[in-house]
């Protein structure tokens, strides 16, 4: 094949015969970020809208970048014409409709939707939900594939947040919000069945890890699986019993819930649930680790679970990044 | 390692891309794991420190690059002002070629690499 077409926001490049995609772009003076040209560095990185790209050209990227047919653009000879994105893609949104709200402790609710469309998504994902006004907020999935069209969030109240003081407030049975595609790396695949899963979350950070876990366990993992959640105090942390009900149904699965400001009841671990984590599994090499919730929990245990062997490969996160850094 | 030829370059005889990858993970488990230089890279995201540990590495390996000493200045500029000095740079270095002894590179590429390390301190060091 000599000549395909490379399409990046209305704009068409031709790449000729022996030339990477990053050489025809950079030649019709698209200004695209690129580095080593080696497919080192990762700067160069795009995403395909149509078609999957070249394997070769998607070498040393994590396998969730793969599945979302994002590649190197240095490293891309195109087998035939693509429609590439720099950034991300449009968003779209289905209609959905509230057909559930439920306290799960007294900060958190439980909010069920119905979509539309079911969605295609993987465990741990998050969504942005968008109200009639336009206002925008990502909540993470906390049910796993199984209901794809009826999809549960866990919206912990700020005091003075503008979406989620509404949610709790406002937000009534039978309403509907706008749900966008399903997006993020932070999910599970069910690739690697005997691998063992380190899950850290503090706050409503439970709710893409017990989506995760109950995608895990019904796919049937074989790994054992270690779920830490923690929160200040014991009213932060929800869903004791249900937790510590699967770990006694799943051999495999074990559940530790953390308090870090008072005094632990029984049953519980006093601490911060990344530090308990870390002193009670020191040795991470070969484990896949999710971190959700709190943007400095999960930077710390970040960098703890990498420095106690983790590949950065394996290491998943969601930072639950808010406009002031208030939520733990 | 393969037969080093003549004509290879240092990146090729050193191993390439495939030797940056093995290198970065035993590197930046290094660095960060040294207390005389781990605050420089607090406020950082992992991902992104890491694929700026291939550019870091692909560059110390006479690699393809298009970095100049400029962008060099301005990459460590911030860290300039956080105190960087000649003790952080030297920190580095043991790191570098702790990590090359560990993959068992030969000697004299080792060497070669300190030195082209080497050539750019005062561009990192902001002088
Ligand atoms: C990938 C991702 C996934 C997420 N998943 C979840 C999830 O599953 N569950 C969940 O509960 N959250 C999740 N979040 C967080 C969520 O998106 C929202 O950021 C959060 O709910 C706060 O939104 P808000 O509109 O209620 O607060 P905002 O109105 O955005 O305010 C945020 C904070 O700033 C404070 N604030 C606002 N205005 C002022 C002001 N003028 N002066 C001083 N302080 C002020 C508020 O009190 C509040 O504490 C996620 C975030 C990300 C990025
Ligand atoms: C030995 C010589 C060094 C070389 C060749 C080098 C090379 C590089 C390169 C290529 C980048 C990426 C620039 C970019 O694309 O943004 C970088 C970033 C960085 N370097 Fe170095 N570096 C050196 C020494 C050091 C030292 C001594 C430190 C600190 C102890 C350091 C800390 C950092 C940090 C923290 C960044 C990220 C900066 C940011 O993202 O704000 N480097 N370096
Ligand atoms: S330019 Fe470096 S990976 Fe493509």
């Amino acid at each position: 094949m000599a000549l395909t077409k490379i399409l990046l926001d209305e704009h068409e490049t031709v790449c000729h015969e022996g030339e990477t995609v990053l050489e025809a772009l950079l030649r019709d003076n698209v200004d695209i970020p690129f580095s080593c040209k080696q497919g080192a560095c990762q700067s160069c990185m795009v995403r395909s809208l149509d078609v999957p790209p070249p394997a070769h050209a998607q070498k040393g990227l994590k396998d969730v970048l793969c599945k979302q047919n994002h590649f190197l653009a240095c490293l891309c000879y195109p087998e035939q014409d693509m429609s590439i994105t720099l950034g991300h893609q449009p968003e779209y949104f289905t209609e959905g409709t509230v057909i559930a709200k439920e306290l799960l402790n007294p900060e958190t609710v439980l909010l069920t939707i119905q979509c539309k469309d079911a969605l295609d998504y993987y465990a741990g994902q998050f969504v942005n939900l968008k109200r009639a006004d336009g206002l925008i907020r990502s909540y993470s999935i906390s049910n796993s594939r199984r209901h794809a069209e009826k999809l549960t969030f866990h919206i912990r109240r700020l005091a003075g947040g503008k979406f989620s003081e509404w949610v709790h407030q406002e937000l009534n049975i039978g309403d509907t919000i706008a749900v966008s595609d399903p997006q993020g790396l932070c999910y599970y695949l069910p690739d690697k069945m005997e691998q063992s899963l380190l899950l850290i979350g503090t706050g409503s950070g439970l709710a893409p890890l017990a989506g995760i876990i109950h995608e895990a366990l019904e796919e049937g993992h074989s790994g054992p699986i270690h779920l830490y959640h923690g929160s200040r105090d014991v009213d932060g942390l929800y869903w004791i019993d249900e937790m510590r009900e699967l770990a006694d149904k799943y051999e495999n699965f074990h559940y530790t819930p953390c308090v870090s400001r008072s005094d632990a009841p029984e049953g519980v671990a006093q601490g911060r649930a990344n530090d308990i984590a870390m002193v009670n599994i020191p040795d991470l090499k070969g484990w896949r680790v999710y971190l959700c919730g709190h943007p400095d929990m999960v930077n710390q245990a970040k960098r703890m679970a990498y420095l106690n062997g983790a590949s950065l490969q394996d290491i998943y996160s969601d930072a639950f990044h808010v406009a002031s850094p208030t939520l733990d | 390692m393969s037969e080093a030829t003549p004509n290879q370059s240092l990146f090729e005889q050193i191993g390439g891309e495939a030797a940056v990858n093995a290198a970065v993970d035993i590197f930046y488990r290094k660095v960060l794991a040294d207390h005389r230089i781990n605050r420089f890279f607090d406020n950082v995201d992992m991902e992104q420190q890491a694929a700026k540990q291939k550019a870091f590495l692909t560059m110390a390996f006479g690699g393809p690059n298009n970095y100049t000493g400029a962008d060099m200045r301005n990459a460590h500029s911030r860290l300039v002002k956080m105190g960087l000095d000649d003790s952080h740079f030297d920190a580095v270095m043991e790191h570098l070629g702790g990590t090359l002894k560990e993959l068992n590179v030969p000697d004299n590429l080792i060497t070669q690499v300190a030195s082209i390390a080497e050539s750019t301190r005062n561009d990192v060091l902001g002088r």
